[in-house]
């Protein structure tokens, strides 16, 4: 089983955009550790920022892979840039929007934002922005090989897909 | 406008401590991209986007293709790489395909692994002064 980072994807523009939806939830025990009450301090529950990055990763790496059809074992290779300038709390949503910027043989690089929406109000707002690169690993520079199947695009990508009505890009 | 040689080797500069992270100080001619400067085997490709984009004008998209400023698409080719080194054939394409870099730096041992090696900001700047002038 993966770890899945996003909920379902929203809106698919094939070769360029891809957005995803994240629900932050208290049920995530992950938010019980991040971060717990101290003896002067309440809990804190807050989405950590190294997996809202894995989030936009998922959520880019889903686009890459569709490129060629999740034909290509996909995976992150560099995050060049990350910044995220605010909390999200369980009860708010994650939108990751990734676009991709360049594609190449050896990887592709692409471009992200991160919103935030709080029920309460409805509104989006804008709290980070990323720029990361995938490479295809078949076509590394450093020769090494790797297993015939693809082991990144797996049965919980699969899922997904197929819930957010994409399914028919994997078949 | 022709962009000058000194316009040259200060934008890859400033691809080079943006991909690299490298200090300023430390990108002089000479360095080379992995033993002096830190690139792994991804950075290539992260360069080789940055400096697209550093160089494409509104008039002018600057695209590099693949194999044009790194040989990444001969190492799986068996008449170019075989055991870990670069055949005959290997030797004279890369030469050929190559005006940027000076091969005879790693002819003795001709392993894959001394390609690092050729690779250095010289060789960058050059690459791009060449490109351009076509």
């Amino acid at each position: 089983m993966r770890w899945m980072w996003i909920d379902t994807i929203v809106t698919y523009e094939p070769d360029k955009r891809l957005v995803a939806i994240k629900n932050v939830s208290l049920a995530e025990e992950h938010l019980h550790e991040h971060f717990p009450a101290t003896a002067t301090l309440p809990a804190q529950p807050v989405m950590p920022a190294s997996l809202m990055i894995e989030g936009m990763a998922q959520t880019a790496g889903i686009l890459v892979g569709s490129l060629r059809r999740f034909k290509e074992k996909v995976v992150l290779a560099k995050i060049q840039r990350a910044e995220i300038n605010a909390d999200v709390i369980p009860g708010q949503c994650i939108r990751y929007d990734a676009r991709i910027e360049r594609i190449d043989p050896m990887g592709a690089g692409t471009s992200g934002t991160i919103q935030r929406m709080d029920h309460r109000t409805g509104q989006w707002e804008k709290i980070g922005e990323t720029e990361i690169m995938f490479s295809h690993v078949d076509q590394n520079m450093s020769g090494l090989a790797f297993p015939e199947h693809n082991f990144v695009f797996s049965d919980s990508f699969r899922n997904v897909l197929r819930s957010s009505g994409l399914g028919h890009l994997m078949d | 406008m022709a962009i000058s040689r000194a316009e040259i080797e200060e934008k890859v500069t400033d691809v080079l401590e943006n991909a690299l992270g490298a200090d300023r100080d430390d990108i002089i001619a000479t360095a080379t991209l992995t033993e002096d400067l830190g690139a792994e085997s991804i950075d290539f490709l992260d360069i080789q986007f940055q400096l697209e984009k550093k160089f494409s004008t509104p008039e002018k998209a600057f695209k590099i293709e693949q194999g044009e400023l790194f040989p990444e698409n001969m190492m799986s080719n068996p008449d170019f790489v075989k055991d870990g080194k670069f055949t005959d054939a290997g030797m004279a394409v890369l030469q050929e395909r190559m005006p940027h870099v000076d091969v005879s730096v790693f002819a003795s041992d001709r392993n894959v692994k001394g390609l690092a090696k050729i690779f250095t900001v010289k060789s960058l700047c050059d690459f791009i002064d060449i490109k351009l002038k076509k």
